[in-house]
């Protein structure tokens, strides 16, 4: 039994090897990558050597890898996936679709890169996740006015595309000034989802058709329907990067420059080792990545928080918001973070305002109505973590003790009365004993 | 005094030949007073064992009429019953736990989420704090106990005080042997015995005695023209009006019954000092409870007392210019005059207040009152109700049994003596009768007059029977002695021929109402035993072997909740169990038996309605986490959520018109197999009723998804939940709570719901319409 005495050993290990994203330490450091063959590991070294000089440790497996597998007694091995393996019909060991979708579900992230030929597989994968590859397997996305020049004439499907999302937190505050080179397969973004976004999309004159064949039937893509690069931010803020293309992650493409058809500015080199880093920060949690704590509240002048308010009551709101730095949590510093006095409806919808320190405030009044009210923050901007803070408070009437005793206007009804009394007293009195 | 002058009205009290003034001075020594003048010799002692057998009769009715209601705890436990009772309970519990200020000002935030309810201002605050006040006192002389036995023995021990109360009722109306008829009446009447069973913790369980109470100290007041008595009735008054909302009932037959002596002309002081003191007084009182507040002299319930009580002012206005106007001629003029000016200025107010919203009109309750069709055309939620469905014949049997024979003999002997006092009794008799006719719940209110008018009857009719059989024995002393032999007395006495045939008639119309009289005591005790004893919240049935099988599943599914939800959990279910899931549940409801909000309730009916998809959202929105479906498919139940279904249907179309009661049927019959129409299969309610139902086989002989309480098999076997998760279902199914999910990670909405194909085209099977059956389907009250 030579293998106890080393489990033995491992034990103090265990807590090490356990530690898995944590909202305290977002950045995701044990990174899954399935390849299709182990040549990708040299071809696409550029991406993966950025990933490593961040900290990632890097498990690369090919994806038919009988002893693969992404969790094991309960606990995930890993805190991020990349599929690298567009061609892979199914996945070695104890991964598959379910189990990706359960990886994301628990909120970790996801790069999926497919091509053309792409296998169900990685098209059901990304049909989950609110993407539509083309239906057709040859298909790629063909531009005949914004591809990029190269010596040979070609088919077109080479394409240098700068429509980017307009995001700092998605792709940096470093503007990108070449085109993106992109060969692949097209997709399109599911309607019925709204988390979904395009990051990258295609010129209006693309449209996704197999080029090797005659066009025979108008493509079913087209035009800047065609996303060419997308993410998606689950609710549980599990970050997914879906590519068309695999090749843009390549250091062929990251290395060789650009030109885009009717420009004349040739650049050095593409974007898309800017534009891939960029958005793998975003991805693993590196930019864009909110925390919201210490939630609190309280009536003006007092500082417990109370189980219930009562109506017309003066209150104060507070939140603490910061922002992941990759390294550590930093203020969050923003002027449109409002917070709700709800209940069914918005009672109360107000601006917080900030020490710049990540604190957030405001004080506001109770309005006149009773009920379970909720104090609602839904932040939700494009690339940052969606804050969604609710907190229940029932609002309560005034006690019977806590109305005015005399009011001035009731004056002349306490004379009325009393002198009501007074008056029969001594009508009493006349009446009896006068006679 | 005034009243001391007036003379009294109608026919002297019978037996006792005193005047009402006399009895003014004592009363007490006239209470001792036997009516029976012929046994003048014997008098002191008859007296005292005359009394000795009335106060141990009062005694023995005492302890039966408690005794009688004991059912239910000696055969389940002892155990709160229905679904007010656990509001009444929880509240009871929150009095006594943080006192009368907190209870008072209590603003729950766990049930009408989340709107929530203000508990101190929106209920009757009597009976609780008649139990709290219980439960202090026996904690004073030392006797722990929880407050949940005292919250069951309340109505008992009312019904008890009610034996009194009746007691002393009849003896003002008619002689003592009717009050103590009265009392062994109404001790064990199955129709109050509903409401004040061991366990019935509910307002009406202490309002029938303070409704009789009133009446008898109104009734006392106006015989007595005493300012003592008037008081004490609005005393009563104000604790009828504490403990339950059909104080209204009060204040009008009181108003009513003034106009009516008014019109027969027996209008006396007595009656101006009794109505006048009461009426401001009980009106002042009432208004210090919240609840009604500043009703008693805005809405239009409480119009009429007020108008009678200007019309008495009128009325002694005219009397003392009557008397200081020697002239007739000219007081006829005046009378013109003024009558017309009053009833002028009195309709211009009435409609100015009105007209401007001051006087708010009558509420929908009360015009269902006067119109049974009222409710059913316009406000579902009431008819909605079983207790509010109008009576069968059958129940009026049920509950009265000979009572229902014995009313309109009792009427005959009020009116043969009419007095101040039968008047009123024959009125309260008949008002309330009519309404006990328009809503089953209300035969309560009438028990206690029926009870009363046929105790007169029978204690008539007996004592008329009793005294021709002794005015015989008189002549024929022997006879006395040796029994009621009649033919032995026959023979003796030839003086006149028609009095043996009169004797025997005599005995034998007495035998026959003791066999009446025991038969209705049989009756009352099977009653009690077989049909108002089951608290409902426990079911039993009887097994194939005739053994009781216990169902238990409600407890089961509020204790599942109790322990394995979040405690801010809030539970979706139709309002019929909102009481008990914030009671035994402890978690937030959306409605509950308070009924206050219609839309909120409507809201909840649309939901159960909708698709799965439509009624996500709607619970999405109301922050709803569990679903609370009770279903009676497996064990036979037949008051289940399916045959409450159309009732969600009509009060959800009531307020949000895309839901369409014909959707929901087939050829306007409503049905849940094959035939059943598309929306009904496919709708909130069905698919978590059914859920996994199609797999189960109930019966023997019948196949899988068989619905025992319909009889038919379900149409949907195959149900597929999308939004929600089956948490728990109790052991014999009657309580199913599901979860809602939280929304889709990865997607904004799940893919978009189709109709089964399968659902519309099938062939039409089985036509068992239960529609007849789902009026008796919910079972709480409201308010």
């Amino acid at each position: 039994m030579p293998k106890l005495p080393l489990f033995l050993i491992l034990i103090p290990f265990l807590p090490f090897l356990c530690t898995s994203f944590s909202p305290e330490n977002p950045s995701s450091r044990r990174v899954l990558v399935l390849l299709d063959d182990l040549a990708l590991k040299s071809s696409h070294s550029v991406y993966f050597k950025s990933l490593q000089s961040r900290g990632f440790e890097l498990d690369f497996k090919l994806a038919d890898d009988p002893k693969i597998g992404l969790q094991r007694y309960g606990q995930y091995l890993y805190d991020g996936l990349i599929l690298f393996c567009p061609t892979t019909d199914r996945f070695g060991g104890s991964i598959d679709l379910a189990a990706i979708l359960d990886f994301v579900d628990s909120g970790h992230d996801l790069i999926i890169a497919a091509d053309n030929n792409a296998s169900d597989l990685i098209r059901e994968i990304a049909t989950e996740c609110g993407v539509d590859f083309d239906e057709d397997p040859a298909a790629m996305v063909i531009d005949h006015t914004s591809y990029a020049v190269s010596e040979t004439e070609g088919d077109h499907t080479l394409i240098a595309s700068d429509d980017f999302i307009k995001s700092n937190v998605l792709l940096g505050s470093e503007k990108i000034e070449a085109p993106v080179l992109f060969q692949g397969i097209g997709h399109s973004l599911s309607p019925a989802n709204s988390l979904v976004l395009k990051v990258l999309s295609a010129s209006p004159s693309a449209y996704s058709a197999n080029p090797k064949s005659k066009l025979s039937n108008p493509p079913s893509l087209t035009g800047s329907a065609i996303s060419l690069v997308s993410i998606l931010q689950a609710r549980n803020n599990a970050r997914i990067l879906i590519s068309g293309s695999l090749v843009m992650f390549s250091n062929r493409f990251f290395r060789s420059g650009v030109q885009k058809a009717g420009t004349l500015t040739k650049h050095e080199k593409s974007s898309n080792e800017q534009f891939l880093t960029e958005l793998s920060k975003w991805v693993f949690h590196e930019r864009g990545h909110l925390k919201a704590v210490n939630v609190q509240h309280h009536k003006d002048g007092e500082a417990d928080e109370p189980s219930m308010y009562r109506i017309n009551d003066d209150l104060v709101y507070s939140v603490e918001i910061y922002e992941w730095s990759g390294r550590s949590w930093e203020p969050y510093v923003a002027d449109d973070v409002q917070v709700q006095f709800y209940m069914m409806s918005p009672y109360v919808l107000k601006n917080l305002s900030t020490d710049k320190k990540g604190r957030y405030f405001t004080a506001f009044k109770v309005p006149d109505v009773y009920g379970v009210f909720q104090f609602k923050v839904e932040y939700q901007r494009l690339g940052y973590t969606s804050l969604s803070l609710s907190k229940q408070i029932p609002v309560r009437p005034y006690r019977h003790n806590e109305y005015e005793r005399f009011i001035p206007a009731a004056y002349p009804y306490y004379g009325a009365a009393f002198s009501m009394m007074a008056g029969f007293f001594i009508f009493t009195a006349v009446h009896l004993y006068n006679k | 005094m005034v009243g001391k002058a007036e003379p009294v009205n109608g026919s002297v009290k019978s037996g006792s030949n005193q005047s009402i003034p006399a009895a003014m001075q004592s009363p007490l020594k006239k209470s001792d007073l036997i009516p029976n003048l012929s046994l003048k010799t014997l008098k002191l002692k008859t007296k005292q064992q005359e009394l000795l057998i009335r106060v141990s009769i009062l005694c023995l009715v005492y302890v039966l009429a408690f005794i009688t209601r004991l059912f239910s705890v000696l055969r389940y436990e002892s155990m709160i019953h229905e679904f007010d009772p656990y509001f009444n309970y929880r509240t009871t519990l929150f009095l006594t736990e943080k006192g009368f200020y907190e209870f008072w000002n209590w603003f729950d935030s766990e049930s009408w989420y989340p709107l929530g309810r203000i508990i101190g201002g929106t209920l009757y605050p009597g009976l609780m704090v008649t139990a709290a006040i219980i439960y202090w006192l026996l904690r004073f002389l030392r006797f722990a106990i929880h407050i949940r036995e005292v919250c069951v023995l309340t109505a008992p021990f009312f019904a008890s005080n009610t034996t009194l109360v009746a007691y002393f009722f009849g003896k003002e109306v008619w002689d003592s042997g009717a009050g103590l008829v009265a009392a062994a009446l109404i001790a064990i009447c199955p129709g109050y015995i509903s409401r004040s069973v061991a366990g019935s913790y509910d307002n009406e369980g202490v309002a029938i005695f303070a409704l009789l109470l009133t009446f008898y100290l109104f009734v006392k007041a106006v015989n007595t023209g005493s300012l003592a008595w008037a008081l004490a009735s609005a005393f009563g008054y104000f604790y009828m009006v504490s403990a339950w909302g059909g104080y209204v009932f009060i204040i009008n037959l009181i108003p009513l019954y003034v106009l009516v002596l008014l019109i027969t002309g027996r209008y006396s002081m007595r009656l101006y000092v009794a109505y006048n003191s009461m009426y401001v007084l009980g009106m002042l009182l009432a208004m210090q409870i919240r609840f009604v507040g500043f009703q008693h002299v805005q809405s239009g319930e409480h119009m009429a007392a007020m108008g009678v009580f200007f019309l008495l002012q009128v009325f002694f206005f005219l009397d003392w210019v009557k008397h200081l106007l020697s002239d007739t001629k000219l007081f006829q003029a005046f009378l013109r005059i003024t009558v017309t000016t009053a009833i002028a200025v009195g309709a211009i107010a009435l409609g100015v207040g009105t007209a401007s919203g001051y006087i708010s009109p009558w509420t929908g309750r009360f015009y269902s009152l006067l119109d049974p069709t009222y409710a059913k055309d316009h406000i579902p939620i009431i008819a909605s109700v079983s207790e509010h469905q109008p009576t069968a014949w059958s129940s009026f049997m049920f509950d009265f049994h000979i009572l229902l024979f014995l009313f309109p003999a009792g009427l005959y002997f009020c009116f043969k003596r009419l007095s101040d006092a039968t008047i009123f009794i024959v009125m309260y008799g008949l008002t309330s009768i009519y309404f006990a006719g328009v809503m089953v719940r209300l035969i309560l209110v009438a028990t206690p007059a029926v009870c009363l008018i046929s105790a007169i009857a029978v204690s008539a009719t007996i004592k008329n029977l009793t005294l021709v059989a002794r005015a015989k024995n008189k002549v024929t002393q022997t006879g006395f002695v040796r029994g009621s032999s009649s033919l032995k007395g026959s023979s003796k006495a030839s003086l006149d021929q028609s009095q043996p045939f009169q004797r025997n008639g005599a005995i034998a119309l007495l035998l026959g109402a003791f066999y009446l009289l025991s038969k209705y005591a049989t009756h009352c005790t099977w009653v009690t035993s077989e049909a108002y004893s089951s608290p409902s919240i426990v079911l039993a049935a009887r097994g194939a072997h005739g053994n009781r099988v216990i169902f238990d599943d409600y407890r089961e599914a509020y204790f599942w909740l109790r322990k394995n939800t979040p405690p801010d959990a809030k539970v979706m279910s139709w309002w019929d169990y909102g009481y008990q899931i914030t009671a035994m549940g402890n978690r937030t409801v959306i409605v509950d038996n308070n009924t206050w909000n219609n839309t909120h309730i409507a809201t909840v009916g649309r939901a159960m309605s909708s698709y799965e998809n439509e009624a996500y959202e709607i619970m999405r929105s109301l922050d709803v986490d569990y679903v609370l479906v009770v279903f009676g498919g497996v064990t036979g139940y037949s008051s289940d959520d399916i045959n409450k279904f159309l009732w969600m249907v009509r009060i959800g179309g009531g307020v949000f018109p895309v839901i369409k009661e014909p959707d929901y049927l087939v050829n306007g019959e409503y049905r849940v197999d094959k035939g059943a129409a598309p929306k009904m299969l496919n709708c909130l309610m069905y698919k978590l009723s059914y859920y996994r139902f199609g797999e189960l086989t109930t019966e023997y002989g019948k196949p899988p998804g068989y619905d025992r309480a319909r009889g038919v098999e379900i149409g949907n076997k195959d149900i597929k939940l999308e939004y929600l998760e089956e948490a728990f279902t109790t052991s014999n199914w009657i309580v199913r709570i599901y979860k809602v999910k939280p929304p889709n990670n990865r997607w904004e909405r799940c893919s978009i719901f189709t109709l089964g194909p399968h659902c519309a085209a099938l062939p039409f099977s089985g036509n068992v319409s239960w529609l007849g059956r789902i009026n008796f389907s919910t079972n709480a009250g409201i308010g």
